[in-house]
């Protein structure tokens, strides 16, 4: 059985930052704690802090379990995360310039031309243009795991929408309000800046022909999308309009709501919607969510659209492989987070390695996300392994392997107690006039026995991550 | 404020006074079925009160004949008619959904509340459930959601659109029960003034909560012309048709001067009004309750139309 990093005890002993939790769970009988689990549920209930999952019968609106049991960085831990995290974000963003641009990094042979502009999030509708301050993805999240006390390697990056920062915020709302003591007795950073910082960067990108204090809204697909809840969250908490393509219409170079008191101007627009559907005119003309017109106003500088389009041509699972050279190609910098050893099943000896080791590696489809389309080999039975075999070898393409990783663990409640369970964190970092990261992120959590996915989807629940102070 | 936003509170607060209107209605029917007809039996007055819910149609396709229990199930459980009180609580916590972050934490409780119990006595199986529960439940949840919104929200525009679709529900809705008191209940114009008539005027106040109120009010025998009375021109009944009228146009009034531009939508409401304050009872039945109610209505739908146009389609300029 793989050994594998506890991020609390270490060879017997409690690790530092863990230090002040463990008589906290000493002094918490197992009544106690069922009553706090219910409590915790009910607050998330009352809040409507569900996702909501239509079409599949029963109650649309689910919850994300809970666990209670905090994840813990020491400010050193951070302080070197942070780093990495700015950097990889950095480099994302000039990359995306770059290949909407000249393109140096292909010119040069860094990363091949027919990964970039044979990609299917690559838009030829914005070649050429640069958005305001070249930024192209205002919200980077960097999925990250662990496998030791100073190895953290990083899983995928999400340069377009990355959802679940509502439970960053809410998981920590609701952790100070039912154990406050525990916040008197460590020195946790607060998190609660994150709403002000993003509508700092969203401000900050506000597009050049707008000459006042720029009016922001959040676009979202509508309330049956699953993360319609995280939406109207940062919605509120930014203080801005939540809308909806039918909301807006095209008019004289410029983007409009309709309001109850006419026409309102919009410079800049945080989409919670894929590409495809931003503008019927210009990508899929069958859709209903997005606003025609929308993409000339964006090129003519009449409004900004965060993330811009086209950036998730630097977030899919092929281009992952090239990011640490694009660090050192564009900062000059050695990457301070490491990536995951990545074989690339379009390579013909990639592809022979990973046939010949299915049963040991992961692997996962190109554009695949949530956890599907993948197969974790040593937890597969021989036939799955066949069937993924099969699909493999009719579109190579399509798939990328990894090893399976000895993610850390966490102490998590289960039913029996108190176990350990795996982890990863996505931090969100923030891309604007400044880059801002605050000191925390989602904690992931596979709540099942010995697994390692950690998404919703599959089994997976939510932890208060913290970061302590010096 | 979004014209989407706008219309969705205005929703919310339409579809929560039609679920109230619904069990009243439902109530008045098991009343009445209480009561010995004539000659034998009982008397049944559920055809008419599917009439006055203007489900008669969907409900003859549906289940054919009136039977109290189908009709209890259509106008409370029923999703394919759009007007059952299920009907218009889901649809009333959807729209408050969608709205979310323009309603506070009070007002989502109670219509997110109302949504999960009634799903809960959806359940139930229904020979367990007593008519009254569910009417009074309904009448209850109402009450919360109309509380949670005067103790907690925002005076401001979302406000005023909230209680301009109470008000315009509230208007139509009364105009629609006396108007089906009037023309459908009652079998020929020879009943006027008889015993039956009389019956029938208290079934309509007691469906309108304000048989109690009536008495204090007017005391002495029940007369049609005093509850015409009562019930359109009388501003100390909340639900007279004078009182609707007026909460409409004060809503109208405020968005008005929130928005420091007034339309036909404010000049409208204000003709009715004023119509309806020099009107006397005497005048309607000059007119013909029927002919009156009728143009009322129409009156309604057409203000709602305006509010529409000026606020809620997002064509404002």
């Amino acid at each position: 059985m793989t050994d594998y990093f506890n991020e609390m005890y270490e060879t017997g002993k409690v690790r530092a930052p863990y230090a002040r939790l463990e008589n906290w769970t000493k002094c918490m009988p197992a009544e106690l704690r069922q009553m706090k689990q219910a409590e915790a549920e009910a607050l998330f209930r009352r809040i409507g802090i569900t996702f909501a999952v239509y079409g599949e019968g029963g109650d649309p609106d689910r919850l994300i379990p809970f666990d209670m049991f905090p994840r813990v960085f020491a400010q050193a831990e951070w302080r070197k995360l942070e780093k990495g995290i700015k950097q990889r974000a950095r480099a994302l963003n000039a990359f995306l310039l770059d290949v909407y641009g000249r393109a140096e990094i292909v010119k040069a042979g860094k990363v091949p031309a027919a990964l970039v502009y044979q990609n299917e999030a690559y838009e030829r509708a914005v070649a050429g243009f640069t958005p305001p301050r070249g930024i192209y993805s205002h919200i980077v999240g960097i999925d990250i795991v662990r496998t030791g006390p100073d190895e953290f390697f990083v899983l995928e990056d999400n340069c377009r929408t990355p959802s679940g920062v509502s439970y960053m915020l809410e998981n920590r709302e609701i952790m100070m309000r039912m154990f406050p003591q525990l916040f008197r007795e460590n020195r946790i950073e607060p998190v609660d800046g994150y709403a002000d910082a993003l509508r700092r960067t969203l401000a900050s990108v506000a597009p050049a022909k707008c000459d006042r204090e720029p009016t922001l809204a959040i676009l979202t697909p509508g309330h049956f999308n699953s993360a319609y809840y995280e939406h109207s969250f940062l919605a509120d908490l930014m203080g801005v309009e939540l809308v909806e393509g039918q909301d807006l219409f095209v008019e004289g170079g410029f983007v409009w709501m309709r309001t109850t008191e006419g026409p309102k101007k919009l410079d800049v627009i945080y989409r919670r919607l894929d590409d495809a559907f931003l503008d019927p005119l210009c990508f899929r003309p069958d859709s209903m969510l997005g606003v025609p017109g929308l993409m000339d106003v964006y090129r003519s500088g009449g409004v900004t659209i965060c993330s811009a389009p086209g950036a998730g041509v630097a977030d899919d699972k092929a281009i992952y492989t090239y990011v640490p050279e694009m660090v050192r190609f564009y900062l000059g910098e050695e990457p301070i987070l490491q990536n995951v050893q990545t074989w690339q099943c379009a390579k013909p000896d990639d592809l022979k390695y990973v046939l010949e080791h299915l049963a040991e590696i992961v692997v996962k489809e190109v554009h695949g996300s949530g956890g599907y389309g993948m197969l974790v080999g040593p937890k597969s039975t021989k036939e799955q392994i066949e069937t993924f075999r099969a699909k493999i070898e009719a579109n190579p393409d399509n798939y990328i392997a990894q090893p399976t990783l000895a993610l850390s663990t966490t102490p998590t409640f289960v039913e029996e107690g108190i176990a350990p369970r795996h982890v990863d964190l996505r931090p969100y970092c923030l891309v604007g006039e400044k880059i801002e990261l605050v000191p925390g992120g989602l904690t992931r959590v596979a709540l099942k026995d010995g697994s390692l996915v950690v998404n919703s989807s599959q089994g997976g629940g939510v932890k208060d991550t913290w970061v302590l102070a010096e | 404020m979004l014209s989407r936003t706008a219309e969705n509170l205005f929703w919310i607060a339409r579809y929560i006074e039609r679920a109230e209107t619904m069990s009243r209605l439902l109530e008045v029917g098991a009343r009445i079925a209480l009561i010995p007809s004539s000659g034998h039996g009982y008397r049944s007055e559920w055809e008419s009160l599917l009439q006055a819910s203007g489900t008669a149609e969907g409900f003859a396709e549906k289940y054919g004949d009136p039977i109290q229990r189908n009709i209890e199930s259509y106008l409370f459980f029923d999703r394919d008619n759009p007007s059952s009180v299920i009907s218009c609580i889901e649809r009333a916590r959807e729209n408050g959904r969608i709205v979310r972050t323009a309603l506070t934490a009070q007002v989502w409780d109670a219509l997110n509340m109302a949504f999960q119990e009634i799903r809960q006595l959806e359940r139930k199986p229904r020979s367990e459930i007593e008519l009254t529960e569910l009417t009074e439940w309904t009448m209850r949840q109402s009450a919360l959601v109309r509380g949670a919104i005067e103790a907690t929200l925002l005076r401001n525009d979302g406000y005023d659109f909230l209680n301009l679709g109470f008000a315009l529900e509230r208007a139509d809705n009364t105009a629609r029960l006396i108007d089906v008191k009037y023309y459908v209940l009652l079998p020929a114009v020879d009943f006027v003034g008889t015993g039956l008539d009389n019956y029938q005027w208290q079934v309509l106040l007691r469906a309108l909560s304000a048989h109690r109120a009536f008495h204090w009010a007017y005391g002495g025998e029940i007369t049609a012309a005093k509850i015409a009375d009562f019930l359109i021109l009388n501003r100390q009944s909340p639900r007279a048709l004078i009182a609707a009228i007026t909460a409409a146009s004060d809503s109208l009034e405020a968005l008005a001067e929130a928005y420091g531009k007034s339309g036909p939508e404010q000049m409208r409401a204000r003709a009715l009004v004023a119509e309806l304050a020099e009107l006397r009872a005497e005048e309607i039945f000059e007119e013909g309750l029927h002919e009156f109610l009728t143009r009322f209505i129409r009156d309604v739908g057409e203000l709602s139309d305006m509010v529409y146009n000026a606020y809620l389609s997002g064509e404002a300029r």
